[in-house]
Order: C-alpha cells, then structure tokens, then sequence
C-alpha cells in the first residue's frame, strides 16, 4: 500500500466518523430483542471506559462529542492495527533469520 | 449485537472467553506465517474503516437500526485470519474505550463477530466463489456477507438462551428475523465498497 492510498482510506475513515451523528439512534438488533423480551434491565457495565457511548466527555455539543468520539477511535485503532501488523512481521522475521 | 455485561452467565461469558483466545492465538499464529508489507498499513486502514463504518447506523424495520459488522470486508481483503484480528482489535477498543460491549462479554462478542462473522463466514464466501458464484465474485460477497450476519446473531441468542437470560424458542426467532435485515444492509455496504475497492486496487483483493 502506498502513503497515498494509507491516506485516503484513513480520510475516508475520519470523514464517516465525523457524519457519524447522522447515524439512526434507534436500538440496534440486540437491544431491540433485549427491550422487547424485556431483559435489558439486566444491562451492566464492570468497567468505566474514558469515552462512554461514543460521545466525548466535556463537549456539550452532542454532534460534535460524537464526532470527536469518532476521530479518536479512527486514529486509536489505525495505529493499533498497524503497530500490531508491524510487531508479527517482525516477530516472523527474527524467528526466520 | 455487543452484548454487555449483565447478559451471559459466568460458564457462558468464561466459555466464551477461552474459545475467543485459542482462536486469536491461532489467527496470530496463522497471520504471522503469512504476512507481506503491503498487509500491514491495510491492517490499520481497515480497522479504522470498519470502526467508523460500525458507529454509522442504519435504519431497518420500525425502530430498529443495524450497523455493519465487516467480517466479509475485512477477510476478503486481507484474509481470514488477519481479519479476524482486525474485527477483534476494533471489539477491544469498543469495549474498554467506549463502552460498546462488555468486558466479561468480549470474549463472546469476539466469538461471536471476529470468529463466527469472520472466519467461518469467509469460508462460506470461499465455498459460494469455487462452486456457484465461479465468474462473479460480488455475489459470493454478498451472500456470505449476509450470512455471517445471521450466523453471528445465531450464536449471540444461542449464549443468551443457555445463560438463562431468554428462552431459546423466544430468543433465537426475534434475534435472526432481525438480522435477516440487518445482514441485507451488511451484504449491500460490503458488496459496494468491495466492488469499489476491485475497481481502483484490485490488488487488494482476494479473488
């Protein structure tokens, strides 16, 4: 993959992120069964992740937190992925030579 | 369909755990071996494409919406096993980052949508492409994409039925009718953006 091709794939993430607020807010398929068949009361959460529910904490514009939401976890998982296909090249490579 | 904490009983969620690390450990192993240079900034770029693309909503029948889930996308791009890894990145950043999915449940949820929706569903794609769909590779796309929609929901009402959260003969019909839906709109993002990507890198792409 060229620098350019990393570069639009990578815009065209960050552009869908940030329209992300044009997304349907209805329940999707699991949480619909869950209120229908009434066992969404059951809904917990063990942990308290930085940026609940996609929308990014201190911004009071619901719009905008969604969109900042989104651009980071573009960026997080694009350099995550990365990194990790990196470090298995690599792994393979010393295991090799 | 992330299912949170609070949904599967603890030999379901630890069930679900250990499946979903012997087959990481397995695609891992599997990626390693077959890894070239071109893969690895793809690997991000379609991670960062499937994590948007799964916030963008659509609508399916009264009050109901679905997302894509990618297991097709992924694994017809990069492979089956390094698109399982991809799907189970962009699940662990959902879940601790942004409270998609729960952290006793992601282990299921990986199951459920990085194995199941993409491993299995990419040899259903491979088993469409060799016997049926021989000249057209967009309309094994599209079944399997649906399928590996209605297969991962399968498995999702299948750990809550034996979790005791629902019955299994209410569960399993609502959960797959939905998905029948849902994986039309999987099968009709990931046949265009698959055919876009065969139009200007067909390279990047499994035949």
């Amino acid at each position: 993959m060229k620098k350019r091709d990393i570069f639009i794939g990578l815009s065209l993430a960050i552009i869908l992120a940030i329209f992300s607020f044009l997304a349907s807010s209805s329940p999707d398929g699991l949480e619909r069964v869950a209120e229908d068949k009434n066992f969404v009361e059951r809904t917990t959460a063990i942990i308290k992740s930085p940026i609940p529910d996609y929308l990014f904490p201190g911004v009071n514009n619901e719009k905008l937190a969604g969109s900042l939401a989104g651009i980071a976890g573009v960026l997080i998982v694009f350099v995550l992925g990365t990194a990790l296909a990196r470090l298995l090249k690599e792994r393979n490579e010393t295991r090799l030579y | 369909m992330h299912i949170p904490d609070g949904f599967l009983s603890p030999p379901v969620f630890i069930s679900g755990w250990a499946l979903a690390l012997i087959s990481l450990g397995y695609a891992l192993k599997k990626t390693k071996k077959v890894l070239k240079e071109k893969m690895i900034p793809l690997m991000g770029v379609m991670a960062a494409f499937i994590f948007s693309a799964q916030m963008l909503n659509f609508p399916v029948l009264g009050g109901t919406s679905g997302h894509l889930l990618g297991g097709i996308l992924a694994s017809v791009t990069l492979g089956p096993y390094a698109g399982c890894i991809v799907l189970s990145l962009v699940l662990i950043v959902q879940c601790l980052i942004f409270q998609d999915g729960g952290l006793t449940a992601l282990g299921a949820n990986i199951l459920n949508m990085a194995v199941v929706g993409t491993i299995v569903s990419y040899y259903i794609y491979a088993l469409f492409r060799r016997n049926i769909f021989k000249k057209d590779m967009l309309a094994a796309v599209f079944i399997a994409s649906w399928f590996s929609v209605v297969l991962a929901s399968t498995f999702c009402a299948l750990e809550l039925a034996i979790s005791g959260t629902s019955p299994l003969r209410i569960v399993l019909p609502v959960m797959v009718f939905v998905h029948i839906f849902i994986g039309i709109g999987e099968a009709i993002i990931t046949t265009l953006v698959l055919g876009f990507i065969l139009k200007v890198r067909p390279d990047l792409v499994r035949g």
